[in-house]
């Protein structure tokens, strides 16, 4: 049986989800992770739109809105304006071992798809093909944040977390219930204001955002 | 409607506060606040006395036994400390150590907090339950950071960084959670309502229910502080402002513990098996195994104890990891009586590290000295905390021990040796903080020690006498958790 084409639209984005997270965890430019996770946010809600159009889910399509405004407007905007005011646009991390950590990213990604198998083959949703990829992303963006001692990157990898953890529950179920989603779209809100208050507050009491200088609480 | 006021009160209280955090009496308002909140869950509590369990809002929010013990608890201690910080946070304003508008965030912080936990604790929709959970994580972020020294600001981001992953991790579970339920309830709001899911929990497919319960614990045991993701716990209460270190011990990590065991009753019913309740033993017992070694080599009061929050809480987990009527009592009541003991100590620790200007136990002598009811509350809680008898702690712990040697006779070495080690510990450095020759400051306000004697008096009672009404409470709670 040929695969439909919503379907086949579904997968590409999927595909293009885990070249994003790939391509995140080896950026070192701070203002290009940014750019990343917008297209993130835009590609996620491209595919929410998708799966509402071809399973006629309707509130999907409110999910994909709040997507679009949330992951690809309003948050890249904000840590624009975050990395402006704190004067970091052109800051480059000096990371190691870049092709250690992208191996390692590798096997997760065969770890997730092999934890997913089980429950992709439950699902009988047109997205199922997708459930490894999600849990892929998730554990990547898991992966990106261990490799980062910058405040800026590690946030953005807790917000490709979440990216992850929503391309899953579109994939597997069709979408949390609206409340929840709306919740869930408000506490990662809140949470980047209080980022923002904090980015401050670090910068002032170390004079720099690299959490290397945070090495004093420690069990000796 | 008496749900509505329980978390409207809060909500309110916090936008008030936001307005008039810097007026002179924003600590006695914020006071009334809590007070008001103690009342409506008091209303509550009644009508769930008399009436049973109920839904309302469109089944959105629910009450049982379990949960409205936790709300009263919750309510009591932040009403408490609520008066607590009123002097404490004075002194530390009069000690230059926070500013007018720092004070502002605090209380208005202070009331949010406890209306997420609220929220968590009475929302009926498993999805909500995590929503309120991060937004707990969220509005004490800023609070561990208030006094904006570097070592605050590296706790609080590391009990962001941390319990924001965790919880990632539990909004995955509930993402399986909910797969598992729409194929028997049906898409949309109602499948993740933990009444219904109670409901059909034996339909549930159970390697879906497995995968998901892991990932609910590991998620919802970050807030709980269990080893080995308890990394955040010890800085967060030691850096940030000890009101703030009390509910975080006393109220935050018992709302999670609360999450985890709402998760297990699906499990169990899905699965039939004790798989859930393994789990659960495993984790808690390398907590209380880990925690007591650490906390021997602590030399921050309020670390120390911290780390006692994590051997408790472990004990906990543990007991409803064993499950069975005895056990669960057990559990429910080191619950209680673990909140109302910490919250003390560290209400007088607070007083001693000001009296000092440390909060290092070398810098703490001679509490007796200088002020006679600090030193005895920290000398009294501190013996409540380990299990010394009249207390309720002895109570709870000589039933979990009990039922864990007759039903898992290996745990027993373990369990011994750490709560010998922590009594080791603890008990000494309790001894040379009290008595010894003094070395504190009069405080410029009275201390508000009410709080301290108050908790101490309800653990004693507890532990000579636990009323029927209570006790029958605690029955139709552990056999709702089974």
């Amino acid at each position: 049986m040929p695969i439909p084409f919503s379907a086949q639209v579904i997968n590409m984005c999927a595909a293009l989800l885990l070249l994003i997270a790939f391509a995140m965890l080896s950026q070192r430019r701070v203002l290009s992770l940014i750019n990343l996770f917008a297209l993130q946010g835009l590609i996620l809600a491209v595919s929410t739109t998708v799966v509402a159009y071809s399973s006629n889910q309707h509130h999907l399509y409110y999910s994909a809105a709040l997507t679009l405004l949330l992951k690809a407007i309003v948050l890249p905007v904000i840590l624009y304006k975050l990395i402006h005011k704190l004067d970091i646009r052109w800051d480059v991390e000096t990371m190691f071992n870049i092709p250690t950590i992208m191996l390692v990213g590798l096997l997760l990604v065969v770890f997730s798809f092999n934890l997913a198998a089980p429950i992709s083959q439950m699902a009988g949703t047109i997205t199922k093909s997708t459930l490894g990829i999600a849990m892929a992303t998730v554990l990547l963006s898991f992966l990106m944040m261990i490799t980062r001692s910058k405040a800026v990157p590690q946030v953005i990898g807790f917000l490709a977390m979440e990216n992850g953890l929503f391309f899953a529950a579109t994939s597997a179920t069709y979408g949390m219930p609206m409340v929840v989603e709306m919740g869930i779209a408000l506490d990662v809100l809140i949470g980047m204001f209080i980022l923002g208050i904090f980015f401050f507050q670090i910068r002032t009491a170390f004079d720099s955002l690299d959490l290397a200088h945070m090495e004093k609480l420690k069990e000796d | 409607m008496e749900i509505f006021w329980v978390l409207f009160i809060p909500l309110l209280g916090g936008l008030l506060l936001a307005v008039f955090g810097t007026h002179r009496n924003a600590p006695e308002l914020n006071s009334l606040m809590s007070f008001a909140t103690l009342i409506a869950s008091a209303v509550l509590t009644t009508r769930v006395i008399s009436d049973g369990s109920f839904t309302a809002w469109n089944e959105q929010f629910f009450v049982d036994a379990f949960n409205v013990f936790l709300v009263a608890l919750t309510a009591f201690v932040g009403f408490t400390t609520s008066l607590f910080s009123r002097p404490y946070m004075r002194i530390e304003q009069h000690h230059g150590k926070l500013s007018i508008n720092m004070l502002r965030l605090y209380y208005s912080m202070y009331q949010l907090f406890t209306f997420t936990m609220l929220l968590a604790l009475l929302t009926n929709n498993m999805g909500i339950l995590w929503v309120a959970m991060e937004a707990a994580t969220l509005t004490t972020v800023l609070l561990v950071s208030l006094y904006r020294t570097p070592a605050s600001l590296e706790a609080a981001w590391k009990y962001f960084i941390l319990c924001g992953v965790g919880i990632a991790q539990a909004l995955f579970g509930t993402i399986l959670l909910y797969f598992a339920a729409e194929k028997i309830l049906g898409a949309g709001g109602t499948a993740l309502l933990w009444t219904h899911l109670n409901e059909v929990k034996g339909q549930l497919e159970p390697t879906v229910l497995s995968l998901a319960f892991v990932f609910l614990l590991v998620g919802y045991g970050t807030k709980v502080g269990l080893a080995p993701l308890h990394n955040w716990l010890p800085d967060a209460h030691a850096e940030g402002p000890t009101p703030v270190s009390a509910v975080l011990s006393g109220l935050l990590l018992n709302v999670a513990l609360y999450a985890v065991v709402r998760s297990k009753v699906l499990v169990d019913g899905a699965l039939g098996t004790h798989f859930a309740g393994n789990l659960m033993m495993g984790f808690g017992q390398l907590s209380v195994v880990m925690a007591a070694f650490f906390l021997s080599r602590q030399k921050d009061v309020k670390r120390m104890f911290a780390y006692s929050s994590i051997e408790h809480m472990g004990l906990m987990t543990f007991a409803f990891g064993m499950g069975g009527a005895v056990a669960t009592f057990a559990g429910l009541l080191h619950m209680t009586v673990h909140c109302l003991t910490k919250s003390a100590i560290f209400f007088a620790v607070g007083h001693a590290a000001q009296q000092s200007g440390t909060q290092l136990m070398d810098g703490i002598r001679g509490l007796i000295k200088t002020s006679p009811s600090v030193g005895w509350g920290l000398a009294l809680g501190t013996l409540a905390i380990l299990g010394m008898p009249p207390f309720g702690v002895f109570t709870s712990e000589f039933m979990i021990l009990t039922t864990a040697m007759h039903a898992y006779p290996w745990t027993m070495p373990f369990l011994l040796i750490a709560l010998g080690v922590a009594f080791a510990s603890i008990f000494g450095q309790m001894q040379r903080m009290v008595f010894g020759e003094t070395t504190g400051k009069r405080l410029p306000h009275p201390p508000a020690l009410i709080p301290v004697f108050v908790h101490l008096a309800l653990v004693l009672m507890l532990g000579l006498y636990i009323p029927p009404y209570l006790a029958d409470w605690y029955r139709q709670a552990a056999a709702l958790i089974g």
